[in-house]
């Protein structure tokens, strides 16, 4: 039994009622990882399961069990991620309490958008969805930001953006 | 929370060998089930986790589409036969929650999240008739806005939050039960049930029973479909009203038509008085007027959810106008 955190194995804790987010913050320390709302209306604490961004505060630890859960630690490894530069650049954040989860959520939605996946708003749902501005803004929706610092983080996100289909 | 066991089940035979205990839960994503039971509402004392199970999407011989319980909402959503053939469903699902919950949500457990409302969900301080029958209706002369205005009783006015299920009855699905008396077939319109007297009962699943499939007809209207939300800010909250619907016209007139509303009802609401009364008539505005006044002349709103009986009349009549092509 254990989870890939960043690339290390950790042992599943005993206790089932023992959260994704608990595990990483209390017993690994990984505070890059948010708490904000503890029932999944903020995003703070969203990680990457397998790639893809989930709320860790909706997830039981033991669910990850053989899975390979990815922190902002990760993302960023040694130096910085593209994303946390482009944030900076861009004002795309005050207090930064949101950013770690912006930063693993949009890393996930670049992703989706390279894959060809709608969203809500995207106009032909069997055309492959291009990345605007208001896509952006739809996707970007399940993190909110209390700076209200959403102008700077869409200007980071679509620079990033640009930059890999350059 | 509960000290709790957690299995992950390998396969239905195993998990239905474990669902049968009273004090265990199924777990999909957990993104209903894992809040509650932080919430003190649910106090499972053993988890058996049903993701491992069938997820697959799959066109029938018949010409529909079986998708399984374990399918994550956004693989629903994303998949290339939903989006070109019902396109209805797949933008319900994209209306819903947040790309995060919808990776984590299963099909099964997006139609077994409970009715809810925020008095629901404080254990600590209300009262409550779903959470502990006979307790009161903290909502009945409270914060009455998100609430339903069709289908409720005086016990309960709470409505079925799910975006999914809106589409899922308007496209006729079916839901693929296994129990302990085996397998069994239920429509989706027939599955959530009506508070009545009995609130906390809110679908035809009987303990130990597991969802393992839902499976879409193939639609004579779903190509032609809609779906559309309309909420309090514009993405990542529940509908205050919403419609599915699918439509065709010859000739002017309404060949066949599929609606249902979400938000406004205690469960999935099928428009089946409307889309009578639009069968074989002329499509036009007027009629599709005509045809929601009827549907919703039995609503009986909460004084601050009032408004949605006409915001449910102006979103309907928006769509079918749309889908009809008459605003073209
Ligand atoms: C902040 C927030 C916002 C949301 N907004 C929306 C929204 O706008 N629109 C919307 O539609 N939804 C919304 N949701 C709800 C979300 O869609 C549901 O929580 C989700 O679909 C539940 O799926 P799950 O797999 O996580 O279920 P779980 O939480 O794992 O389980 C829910 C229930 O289903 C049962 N269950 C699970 N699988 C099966 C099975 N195979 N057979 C029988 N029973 C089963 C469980 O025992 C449990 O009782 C929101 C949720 C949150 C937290
Ligand atoms: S509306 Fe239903 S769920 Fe909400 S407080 Fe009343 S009884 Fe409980
Ligand atoms: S802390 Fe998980 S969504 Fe807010
Ligand atoms: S930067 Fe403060 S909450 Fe987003």
């Amino acid at each position: 039994m254990a989870i890939r955190i960043n690339g290390a194995e950790i042992a599943v804790p005993d206790d089932a009622r023992v959260s994704l987010l608990g595990l990483l913050r209390e017993q690994l320390h990984l505070t890059g990882t948010k708490v904000g709302c503890n029932q999944g209306a903020c995003g703070a604490c969203t990680v990457l399961i397998d790639g893809e961004r989930v709320l860790s505060c909706l997830t039981l630890a033991v669910q990850a069990d053989e899975r390979s859960v990815t922190t902002i630690e990760g993302l960023s490894g040694a130096g910085s991620h593209k994303l946390q530069d482009a944030f900076i650049e861009h004002d795309g954040l005050q207090c930064g309490y949101c950013t770690p989860g912006q930063i693993c959520a949009a890393d996930a939605m670049l992703r989706e958008i390279a894959a060809g996946v709608p969203s809500y708003i995207t106009a032909d749902l069997a055309a492959p969805a291009r990345l605007t501005r208001e896509e952006v803004r739809e996707r970007m929706s399940g993190n909110l930001c209390r700076c209200g610092a959403h102008n700077g983080i869409v200007d980071a996100i679509l620079q990033v953006a640009a930059e890999r289909t350059a | 929370m509960n000290p709790l066991s957690y299995h992950r089940a390998l396969s239905t035979a195993d998990a239905l060998s474990r669902a049968g205990d009273g004090a265990a839960r199924l777990l999909g994503g957990g993104t209903n089930l894992v809040d509650l039971m932080r919430k003190g509402v649910e106090r499972p004392s053993a988890l058996v986790d049903v993701t491992a199970l069938p997820g697959t999407i799959e066109a029938t011989a018949e010409g529909g589409l079986l998708i399984g319980a374990a399918a994550r909402n956004s693989a629903v959503a994303a998949h290339p036969l939903v989006r070109s053939q019902y396109p209805m469903l797949a933008r319900a699902i994209l209306a819903g929650a947040s790309a995060q919950i919808r990776n984590m949500a299963t099909v099964g457990g997006n139609l077994m999240q409970r009715t809810r409302c925020l008095y629901f969900q404080d254990a600590a301080a209300s009262r409550c008739n779903k959470r502990i029958p006979g307790s009161g209706c903290e909502a009945e002369g409270g914060f009455n806005r998100y609430h339903a205005i069709i289908g409720t009783s005086p016990s309960c006015i709470a409505t079925h939050p799910s975006d999914m299920c809106v589409a899922l009855a308007a496209l006729d699905a079916r839901i693929h039960v296994a129990g302990a008396a085996g397998m069994r077939t239920i429509p989706l319109v027939d599955f959530h049930l009506l508070p009545g007297d009995r609130p906390d009962i809110e679908t035809l699943l009987a303990p130990g029973d597991i969802i393992l499939a839902v499976e879409i007809p193939p639609s004579p209207v779903a190509r032609n479909s809609a779906y559309r939300k309309v909420r309090d800010r514009a993405s990542y909250a529940f509908a205050l009203v919403s419609v599915a619907a699918g439509l065709s016209v010859r000739e002017g007139s309404v060949e066949d038509v599929r609606i249902a509303f979400g938000g406004i009802a205690p469960k999935p609401w099928r428009a089946f008085r409307a889309e009578a009364a639009l069968r074989g008539g002329p499509a036009t505005r007027e009629a599709f007027e005509a045809a929601v006044i009827e549907e919703l002349a039995g609503a009986t709103p909460p004084p601050e959810a009032a408004f949605k009986v006409e915001l449910a009349r102006r979103t309907l009549v928006a769509v079918l106008t749309e889908l009809s092509g008459s605003d073209r």
